[in-house]
């Protein structure tokens, strides 16, 4: 490791050449990691960059395909999740597995040897979260708390086994800024202890404040290791996304049309506490642009597209306009019928019914905008079964969708392919504005570049395209203009041609003076 | 008089508070078996022919319990290892074992049974009144009290009830602990059955000491709606029953003085008072919400 400083002490894990294989896909590749005791140690990476991976080899969830973990300097074999317990390895997960009507007190029993009475287990679990700082009622039930609450029992469930690792994964995606405070100070008692943590994160800021080192992954590799302290928001983000972007190379501006979307000062106020609310946003797409949006996970993306495609409609009816109508207050398929297309993050739930065969994922999202194509007899809207199948067909066909079968649950496809499936399912529509959030989060890199092509040929073709990404290399990849949300605010759009990653690092860690950007006078 | 009417509404309590208890343990697990009365009449007339064999009312019992959790077996295997719909198969098993039991129960038809005589608690029983009532009962009322009391701490208080509850709250994060949820299952399947077994005996030994086709008449289905009215809580099913025991018995009388309100009403009448009192009693929807099985009727297969 380059930040091996001082005399060798045998660090609490260290990790060499880790690599995980899936066919021939390396998640992680040979990574090196040495966790010291009592110290916070940060792993960061973007989405797919071989995080979760590597810790569910840590814990025993994953078996790693080569490389080695030692243990206070010894090799170990971690088979189950049982046997990092054992070991001294204790895990919050970043999706909560509580029992609902359980209380507490029962949750935290299922998971500790049934010799303990459960009133000893409400009264050490009761203890240790005022030790640390975590309000806890033991018998309260898990449907009654909010996130936050809720994850303070897996910690206090891990701290009960007396950890001497903690890894927790994305722990404050969940939570309110002032539930993640009384977080970091139960992390700093933890350290305090002599307890080491395993910080998984991609929020900057963060990890400077909290963490005494840190290990960068990009693709499955370790890109970098350092102190965050010493580190600028923008480095990190450099290790985070490589600074070998591939300068994609695209065909000079086309002549740009009329507008397609047009966003003027939007404030959404936030939905829920864990939501972030939107703030004067504006922004105005034109045929034949792509306007990519860069930025952290959880700076308000999921809302700004929800607001765009009309899942939320807004108060204000002229705050948006899609091909020069008002319809902030028009619902999704109102905004369809002007020739709108949308496809949301997940893929599963959101996107498509896992459950259900392509076709009918094809006519569930089409049914009121294609109307005419899909449904016959007027009033008592037969489905057109041969229509559907031939225009799922086609789409399969354009982008390269590969599945068993004729027409296949939706949820028996990989991520790569219903990813392309529900790309193509809007690109089939030909439509004069699109709207995508994360379109190839989480997807192999063979469907990434098809996904990103067909972007790229969609505004070629004419129509106004946006692109909400964490991915920067994709956002350089399809934008013409690129914009940065940050704590629900939209920067200005700057060219791609005109940027930096450097300087879009800054933009996402929120700092929007416009001396470090002399090209901010952007206009079209 | 009273104490007259009291022990025919205990009587008539006691198979629909040990059917639903059985049915109550199988839904906190996370299974709808809705084969309850099928269960209930494979019981009764196993209950009766081994009575007639043997002569002995025990064995009986014995046979009936046996006869319940042999027949829900062939649920278990249906519904948890070839994971079949859980409604379909309950149904199934239903007009099953109505057919089955006519038919086994054929030769017995008209023969006069075995009653199954209390057990007279010395002391206790000459208390006046409630020694009476409470300590000289046949064995099948001490059971359904001991099964109250003891699923009650079985489900609130052992750690294997907590796992039951688990399983059936969320059955792929207890299996992801490590819990075995089809074994789990098997067994409260099996209890259930064995139950609806007891009940049906019950039925057969204890009320009408008798074999008569589809003798059990629809109190399978009372046992189940008991249940969910109940908010799967042992004392509220125990509770219920007597309820609808009591407006049963009550009515009868009411009818045989010649009130002047239409038999119909008053036949429907241990329906409609069951289901707005247990209403009232499960009104708050918190409580219902963290009783109810949330995985009740999923099926469950390890390997997704």
């Amino acid at each position: 490791m380059t930040l091996s400083e001082g005399p060798a002490a045998v660090p609490l894990l260290s990790v060499r050449g880790l690599t995980k294989l899936f066919g021939s896909f390396a998640a992680c590749n040979a990574i090196d990691l040495d966790i010291a005791a009592g110290e916070i140690h940060a792993l960061l990476g973007e989405n797919g960059a071989g995080k979760s991976t590597l810790v569910k080899m840590l814990f025993g969830v994953l078996q790693p395909s080569a490389g080695q973990i030692l243990w206070e300097g010894a090799p170990v074999t971690i088979n189950s999740p049982g046997e990092a317990r054992r070991l001294g390895v204790g895990m919050v997960f970043q999706h909560f597995s509580l029992f609902e009507a359980l209380t507490v007190a029962e949750n935290i029993a299922l998971s500790l040897d049934p010799k303990i009475s459960l009133s000893k287990i409400s009264d050490e679990a009761a203890a240790l979260s005022k030790a640390y700082g975590l309000p806890l009622d033991p018998k309260a039930h898990v449907a009654d708390l909010s996130v936050g609450e809720r994850q303070r029992i897996e910690i206090v469930r891990a701290l009960l086994q007396n950890p001497r690792l903690i890894i927790l994964d994305e722990p404050t995606s969940v939570l309110t800024p002032q539930e993640a405070d009384r977080l970091f100070e139960t992390l700093f008692k933890l350290k305090a202890e002599g307890r080491s943590v395993l910080y998984i994160s991609h929020r900057l800021e963060e990890v400077r404040r909290i963490c005494d080192r840190a290990t960068v992954l990009r693709h499955g590799k370790v890109t970098g290791a350092c102190d965050p302290k010493r580190e600028t928001p923008a480095s990190l983000a450099r290790m985070m996304v490589g600074s070998d972007v591939a300068q994609v190379h695209r065909d000079s501006a086309s002549a740009l049309g009329d507008i397609g979307i047009e966003v003027t000062d939007l404030s959404v106020p936030a939905r829920t506490p864990f939501a972030v609310s939107l703030k004067n946003i504006s922004l105005k797409v034109r045929a034949g642009e792509v306007l990519a949006i860069a930025g952290v996970a959880g700076n308000g993306q999921g809302e700004l597209f929800d607001t765009l495609s009309g899942e939320y409609p807004v108060t204000d009816d002229e705050a948006i306009r899609i091909r020069g109508k008002a319809v902030g207050r028009t619902g999704i398929n109102g905004r369809r019928l002007l020739g709108a297309g949308f496809v949301p993050e997940e893929r599963h739930g959101h996107a498509a019914v896992s459950a259900l065969p392509l076709s009918d994922n094809l006519l569930l999202a089409r049914s009121q905008s294609d109307k005419k194509a899909f449904l016959s007899g007027g009033f008592a809207s037969i489905i057109r079964q041969d229509a559907i199948r031939s225009a799922t067909r086609r789409i399969c066909e354009a982008m390269d969708v590969r599945k068993s079968g004729e027409d296949p649950q939706a949820g028996s496809l990989s991520g790569g392919n219903l990813q392309k499936f529900i790309v193509g399912r809007e690109l089939d529509r030909q439509p004069a504005v699109l709207v995508v959030n994360q379109p190839t989060w989480g997807v192999d890199a063979g469907a990434a570049s098809r996904i990103r092509q067909a972007l790229i040929d969609l505004a070629k073709a004419g129509s106004a395209v946006v692109v909400i990404s964490q991915d920067l290399d994709e956002i350089f990849e399809v934008a013409t203009n690129i914009a940065v949300i940050s704590e629900g605010k939209l920067s200005d759009p700057h060219p791609a041609g005109t940027l930096t990653l450097e300087r879009i690092g800054l933009m996402m860690g929120g700092i929007h003076e416009s001396h470090l950007i002399p090209e901010a006078a952007h206009a079209h | 008089m009273f104490e007259a009417i009291l022990l025919t509404v205990i009587t008539a309590s006691t198979p629909l508070v040990i059917a639903a208890l059985g049915e109550l343990v199988t839904e906190r697990a996370g299974v709808l078996n809705l084969g309850v009365e099928g269960m209930m009449i494979m019981g009764a007339v196993c209950a009766f022919a081994a009575t007639q064999m043997t002569g002995s009312p025990y064995i009986g019992i014995l046979a009936g319990i046996l006869g319940g959790g042999a027949f829900s077996l062939l649920f278990g295997f249906l519904t948890l290892t070839l994971v079949a719909n859980q409604v379909a198969t309950g149904l199934a098993l239903t007009i099953l074992g109505l057919g089955l039991s006519g038919q086994l129960g054929e030769a017995f038809v008209g023969q006069p049974g075995i009653k199954l005589q209390p057990i007279v608690f010395p002391l206790l029983s000459d208390i006046p009144f409630f020694g009476r009532v409470l300590f000289r009962q046949d064995l099948t009322f001490y059971l359904s009290m001991a099964l109250v009391i003891g699923i009650n701490w079985f489900l609130f208080k052992s750690r294997a009830g907590l796992k039951m509850r688990a399983i059936g709250d969320n059955h792929a994060s207890a299996h992801a602990l490590g819990i075995n949820v089809i074994r789990t299952r098997y067994l409260a399947v099996m209890f259930g059955g064995a139950c609806a077994g007891l009940a049906g005996a019950q039925l057969s030994l204890v009320y009408t000491p008798q074999w008569v086709e589809n003798m059990s008449a629809g109190r399978g289905w009372i046992a189940l709606a008991l249940v969910v009215f109940a908010s799967w809580r042992p004392w509220r099913v125990l509770a219920g029953g007597y309820l609808f025991g009591a407006v049963t018995i009550g009515q009868l009388h009411a009818q045989a003085f010649g009130i002047g309100i239409p038999s119909q009403f008053l036949s429907a009448l241990p329906y409609a008072a069951t289901i707005v009192v247990l209403i009232i009693i499960s009104h708050n929807r918190r409580t219902t919400l963290i009783n109810t099985p949330a995985s009740l009727g999923k099926p469950f297969v390890p390997d997704r």
